[in-house]
Protein backbone atom coordinates (compact mmCIF):
# COMPACT_ATOMS: atom_id res chain seq x y z
CA UNK A 1 0.00 0.00 0.00
CA UNK A 2 2.68 2.79 1.05
CA UNK A 3 4.86 1.63 -2.40
CA UNK A 4 1.81 3.01 -4.55
CA UNK A 5 1.18 6.54 -2.82
CA UNK A 6 3.14 8.23 -5.06
CA UNK A 7 0.92 7.23 -7.89
CA UNK A 8 -2.38 7.73 -5.80
CA UNK A 9 -1.70 11.39 -4.71
CA UNK A 10 -0.63 14.02 -7.16
CA UNK A 11 2.55 15.79 -5.51
CA UNK A 12 1.70 18.91 -7.74
CA UNK A 13 -1.64 19.14 -6.36
CA UNK A 14 -0.35 18.73 -2.90
CA UNK A 15 2.78 20.98 -3.33
CA UNK A 16 0.13 23.45 -4.63
CA UNK A 17 -1.68 23.89 -1.87
CA UNK A 18 -4.75 21.98 -3.61
CA UNK A 19 -7.07 21.52 -0.78
CA UNK A 20 -9.45 18.42 -1.88
CA UNK A 21 -5.94 16.94 -2.56
CA UNK A 22 -4.84 17.58 0.90
CA UNK A 23 -8.43 16.19 2.68
CA UNK A 24 -7.89 12.98 0.29
CA UNK A 25 -4.24 12.92 1.91
CA UNK A 26 -5.96 13.61 5.04
CA UNK A 27 -8.53 11.16 4.98
CA UNK A 28 -5.97 8.28 3.89
CA UNK A 29 -3.77 8.44 6.98
CA UNK A 30 -5.33 10.09 9.69
CA UNK A 31 -6.63 6.60 11.17
CA UNK A 32 -3.10 5.23 10.60
CA UNK A 33 -1.47 8.77 12.33
CA UNK A 34 -3.92 8.36 15.00
CA UNK A 35 -3.20 4.74 15.49
CA UNK A 36 0.08 5.10 16.02
CA UNK A 37 0.04 8.04 18.44
CA UNK A 38 -2.72 5.87 20.54
CA UNK A 39 -0.60 3.23 20.98
CA UNK A 40 2.30 5.05 21.60
CA UNK A 41 0.86 7.57 24.24
CA UNK A 42 -2.26 5.78 25.42
CA UNK A 43 -3.77 9.09 26.10
CA UNK A 44 -6.97 9.70 23.74
CA UNK A 45 -6.07 13.42 24.03
CA UNK A 46 -2.60 13.45 23.46
CA UNK A 47 -2.93 11.23 20.46
CA UNK A 48 -5.26 13.71 18.80
CA UNK A 49 -2.93 16.69 19.69
CA UNK A 50 -0.20 14.64 17.89
CA UNK A 51 -2.82 13.90 15.06
CA UNK A 52 -3.29 17.22 14.34
CA UNK A 53 0.41 18.60 14.73
CA UNK A 54 1.58 16.20 12.47
CA UNK A 55 -1.29 17.18 9.55
CA UNK A 56 -0.65 21.21 10.54
CA UNK A 57 3.41 20.54 10.28
CA UNK A 58 2.68 18.22 6.81
CA UNK A 59 0.66 20.81 5.57
CA UNK A 60 3.33 23.76 6.18
CA UNK A 61 6.09 21.34 4.15
CA UNK A 62 4.09 19.99 1.78
CA UNK A 63 5.65 22.83 -0.82
CA UNK A 64 8.93 22.09 -0.19
CA UNK A 65 7.66 18.16 -0.08
CA UNK A 66 10.94 16.35 -3.04
CA UNK A 67 9.70 13.21 -2.46
CA UNK A 68 13.23 11.73 -1.75
CA UNK A 69 11.05 9.41 0.71
CA UNK A 70 7.44 8.21 0.58
CA UNK A 71 4.87 9.97 1.25
CA UNK A 72 3.97 7.37 3.87
CA UNK A 73 7.27 7.60 5.49
CA UNK A 74 7.62 10.92 5.95
CA UNK A 75 4.13 11.67 7.25
CA UNK A 76 5.02 8.69 10.02
CA UNK A 77 8.43 10.23 10.45
CA UNK A 78 6.72 13.45 11.64
CA UNK A 79 4.01 11.52 13.52
CA UNK A 80 6.94 10.04 15.53
CA UNK A 81 8.58 12.89 16.14
CA UNK A 82 5.70 14.50 17.70
CA UNK A 83 5.09 11.55 19.34
CA UNK A 84 8.38 11.48 21.12
CA UNK A 85 7.94 15.29 21.73
CA UNK A 86 4.84 14.72 23.83
CA UNK A 87 6.87 11.87 26.02
CA UNK A 88 9.75 13.81 26.69
CA UNK A 89 7.72 16.41 27.38
CA UNK A 90 5.78 14.40 30.46
CA UNK A 91 9.01 12.62 31.15
CA UNK A 92 12.31 15.45 30.73
CA UNK A 93 14.07 12.95 32.89
CA UNK A 94 13.72 10.03 30.59
CA UNK A 95 16.35 9.27 27.92
CA UNK A 96 14.11 8.22 24.73
CA UNK A 97 16.45 9.13 21.83
CA UNK A 98 16.02 6.42 18.93
CA UNK A 99 20.32 5.74 18.64
CA UNK A 100 21.30 3.02 20.15
CA UNK A 101 22.46 3.22 23.31
CA UNK A 102 25.45 1.96 25.86
CA UNK A 103 23.76 -1.17 26.50
CA UNK A 104 21.27 -1.72 24.24
CA UNK A 105 22.06 -5.04 23.87
CA UNK A 106 21.68 -7.05 27.36
CA UNK A 107 20.71 -10.72 26.53
CA UNK A 108 18.19 -10.34 29.30
CA UNK A 109 15.16 -9.31 26.65
CA UNK A 110 15.61 -12.50 24.91
CA UNK A 111 14.73 -15.02 27.71
CA UNK A 112 12.51 -17.23 27.33
CA UNK A 113 10.53 -17.91 30.71
CA UNK A 114 6.98 -19.27 29.45
CA UNK A 115 6.29 -22.01 27.77
CA UNK A 116 2.68 -22.38 27.94
CA UNK A 117 0.47 -23.10 24.86
CA UNK A 118 -2.88 -20.74 24.96
CA UNK A 119 -3.23 -20.78 21.20
CA UNK A 120 -5.91 -22.89 21.83
CA UNK A 121 -8.30 -20.70 23.83
CA UNK A 122 -11.33 -19.49 22.10
CA UNK A 123 -11.16 -16.29 19.94
CA UNK A 124 -13.99 -15.03 22.45
CA UNK A 125 -11.67 -14.77 24.79
CA UNK A 126 -8.61 -14.05 22.82
CA UNK A 127 -10.05 -10.81 21.96
CA UNK A 128 -12.34 -9.82 24.98
CA UNK A 129 -12.59 -6.53 26.07
CA UNK A 130 -10.47 -7.13 29.21
CA UNK A 131 -7.98 -8.79 27.00
CA UNK A 132 -7.85 -5.97 24.83
CA UNK A 133 -7.09 -4.09 27.63
CA UNK A 134 -4.40 -6.06 28.48
CA UNK A 135 -2.71 -5.98 24.96
CA UNK A 136 -2.90 -2.04 25.42
CA UNK A 137 -1.22 -2.29 28.45
CA UNK A 138 1.73 -4.55 27.83
CA UNK A 139 2.44 -2.44 24.62
CA UNK A 140 3.20 0.31 26.87
CA UNK A 141 5.48 -1.25 28.88
CA UNK A 142 7.92 -1.58 26.23
CA UNK A 143 10.51 1.04 26.69
CA UNK A 144 9.85 3.30 23.69
CA UNK A 145 12.41 2.66 21.18
CA UNK A 146 10.95 -0.89 21.25
CA UNK A 147 7.41 0.17 21.22
CA UNK A 148 7.97 2.99 18.27
CA UNK A 149 8.93 -0.30 16.25
CA UNK A 150 6.67 -2.75 17.30
CA UNK A 151 4.28 -0.47 16.45
CA UNK A 152 5.20 0.68 12.88
CA UNK A 153 6.23 -2.67 11.59
CA UNK A 154 3.20 -4.93 13.41
CA UNK A 155 0.24 -2.55 14.17
CA UNK A 156 0.64 -0.60 10.73
CA UNK A 157 2.31 -3.17 8.77
CA UNK A 158 5.43 -1.22 7.40
CA UNK A 159 8.24 -3.56 6.26
CA UNK A 160 11.27 -3.46 7.34
CA UNK A 161 12.70 -1.12 4.87
CA UNK A 162 10.08 1.15 5.52
CA UNK A 163 10.49 1.15 9.23
CA UNK A 164 14.08 1.93 9.20
CA UNK A 165 13.87 4.68 6.72
CA UNK A 166 11.02 6.05 9.15
CA UNK A 167 13.26 5.49 11.86
CA UNK A 168 15.77 6.74 10.19
CA UNK A 169 18.08 3.28 12.17
CA UNK A 170 19.65 0.23 10.00
CA UNK A 171 17.70 -2.56 9.49
CA UNK A 172 19.76 -4.57 11.43
CA UNK A 173 18.58 -2.32 14.73
CA UNK A 174 14.86 -2.09 13.80
CA UNK A 175 14.88 -6.40 13.62
CA UNK A 176 17.07 -6.72 16.95
CA UNK A 177 14.50 -4.61 18.34
CA UNK A 178 11.43 -5.99 16.86
CA UNK A 179 12.92 -9.15 18.23
CA UNK A 180 13.19 -7.80 21.33
CA UNK A 181 9.38 -6.00 21.13
CA UNK A 182 7.52 -9.25 20.00
CA UNK A 183 9.34 -11.71 22.63
CA UNK A 184 8.47 -9.67 25.80
CA UNK A 185 4.75 -8.77 24.39
CA UNK A 186 4.59 -12.76 23.88
CA UNK A 187 6.10 -13.04 27.73
CA UNK A 188 3.54 -10.57 28.96
CA UNK A 189 0.88 -12.19 26.90
CA UNK A 190 1.70 -15.84 28.45
CA UNK A 191 1.22 -14.83 31.40
CA UNK A 192 -1.95 -13.40 31.29
CA UNK A 193 -3.65 -16.12 29.29
CA UNK A 194 -1.64 -18.76 31.00
CA UNK A 195 -3.81 -17.82 33.60
CA UNK A 196 -7.15 -17.50 31.91
CA UNK A 197 -5.79 -21.29 30.30
CA UNK A 198 -5.63 -22.47 34.34
CA UNK A 199 -9.23 -21.25 34.74
CA UNK A 200 -10.75 -22.50 32.31
CA UNK A 201 -9.84 -26.44 33.16
CA UNK A 202 -10.99 -25.91 36.45
CA UNK B 1 27.25 -28.17 7.51
CA UNK B 2 24.61 -28.25 10.16
CA UNK B 3 22.16 -30.84 10.06
CA UNK B 4 19.74 -29.40 13.19
CA UNK B 5 20.07 -25.67 14.70
CA UNK B 6 20.13 -25.50 18.69
CA UNK B 7 17.63 -23.32 20.78
CA UNK B 8 19.41 -20.30 20.80
CA UNK B 9 20.30 -20.21 17.30
CA UNK B 10 16.45 -20.62 16.77
CA UNK B 11 16.14 -17.59 18.41
CA UNK B 12 17.85 -15.72 15.73
CA UNK B 13 15.99 -16.78 13.46
CA UNK B 14 12.26 -16.54 14.75
CA UNK B 15 11.47 -13.17 13.39
CA UNK B 16 12.24 -14.05 10.02
CA UNK B 17 10.41 -17.00 10.17
CA UNK B 18 7.48 -15.91 11.24
CA UNK B 19 7.32 -13.37 9.02
CA UNK B 20 7.66 -16.04 6.44
CA UNK B 21 10.88 -14.17 5.00
CA UNK B 22 13.45 -17.09 6.44
CA UNK B 23 15.39 -19.02 3.31
CA UNK B 24 14.38 -21.84 2.44
CA UNK B 25 17.22 -24.14 3.93
CA UNK B 26 16.93 -22.29 7.26
CA UNK B 27 13.26 -22.84 7.12
CA UNK B 28 13.48 -26.31 7.03
CA UNK B 29 16.44 -26.68 9.86
CA UNK B 30 13.71 -24.50 12.03
CA UNK B 31 10.56 -27.40 11.04
CA UNK B 32 13.16 -29.81 11.75
CA UNK B 33 13.80 -28.02 15.04
CA UNK B 34 10.56 -27.45 16.29
CA UNK B 35 9.22 -30.67 15.73
CA UNK B 36 11.68 -31.82 18.20
CA UNK B 37 11.50 -29.29 20.52
CA UNK B 38 7.85 -28.93 22.66
CA UNK B 39 9.10 -25.86 24.16
CA UNK B 40 10.38 -23.91 21.14
CA UNK B 41 7.35 -25.10 18.90
CA UNK B 42 5.40 -23.13 21.96
CA UNK B 43 7.67 -20.10 21.19
CA UNK B 44 6.27 -20.10 17.43
CA UNK B 45 2.75 -20.69 17.70
CA UNK B 46 2.41 -18.37 20.84
CA UNK B 47 4.44 -15.59 19.23
CA UNK B 48 2.47 -15.82 15.91
CA UNK B 49 -0.65 -15.60 17.99
CA UNK B 50 0.82 -12.24 19.56
CA UNK B 51 1.36 -10.72 16.77
CA UNK B 52 -1.70 -11.99 15.09
CA UNK B 53 -4.10 -10.45 18.09
CA UNK B 54 -2.19 -7.34 17.94
CA UNK B 55 -2.66 -6.88 14.91
CA UNK B 56 -6.44 -7.32 14.65
CA UNK B 57 -6.95 -4.92 17.35
CA UNK B 58 -5.17 -2.26 15.39
CA UNK B 59 -7.75 -3.21 12.76
CA UNK B 60 -10.63 -2.22 14.83
CA UNK B 61 -8.74 0.75 16.43
CA UNK B 62 -10.17 3.78 14.08
CA UNK B 63 -10.26 7.41 14.27
CA UNK B 64 -13.93 8.50 15.86
CA UNK B 65 -15.93 10.49 13.80
CA UNK B 66 -15.55 13.47 16.04
CA UNK B 67 -11.79 13.15 16.10
CA UNK B 68 -11.48 13.60 12.58
CA UNK B 69 -14.17 16.26 12.63
CA UNK B 70 -12.23 18.35 14.50
CA UNK B 71 -9.13 17.52 12.73
CA UNK B 72 -10.70 18.88 9.66
CA UNK B 73 -12.05 22.33 11.32
CA UNK B 74 -7.94 22.50 12.75
CA UNK B 75 -6.72 22.29 9.02
CA UNK B 76 -9.49 24.75 8.01
CA UNK B 77 -11.02 21.94 6.09
CA UNK B 78 -13.93 21.89 7.19
CA UNK B 79 -16.12 21.80 3.96
CA UNK B 80 -14.42 18.32 3.01
CA UNK B 81 -15.76 16.67 5.98
CA UNK B 82 -18.60 15.16 4.27
CA UNK B 83 -16.49 13.09 2.22
CA UNK B 84 -15.31 10.09 4.10
CA UNK B 85 -15.01 7.25 2.29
Amino acid sequence: MNENDLQEFSLQLLRSGDRAEVARLVDAYSTKIYRLALKMLSNPQDAEDVLQNTFLKAMQALPKFEGRSSLSTWLYRIAVNEALMTIRRAKPEVDITLKNGENEDTDDDLLLTSFTDWCCLPEGELMSSEAQNHLDKAIHKLPEKLRIVFILRDLEGLSIRETSETLELTETAIKTRLLRARLKLREMLSAYYGERLGQEKI
Amino acid sequence: MRNDINCDAFLEELSDYVDGVLGDTLCKEIERHIEDCGNCRVVVDTLKKTIYLYHETAAQTLIPAEVRERLFHRLSLEDFIQEEK
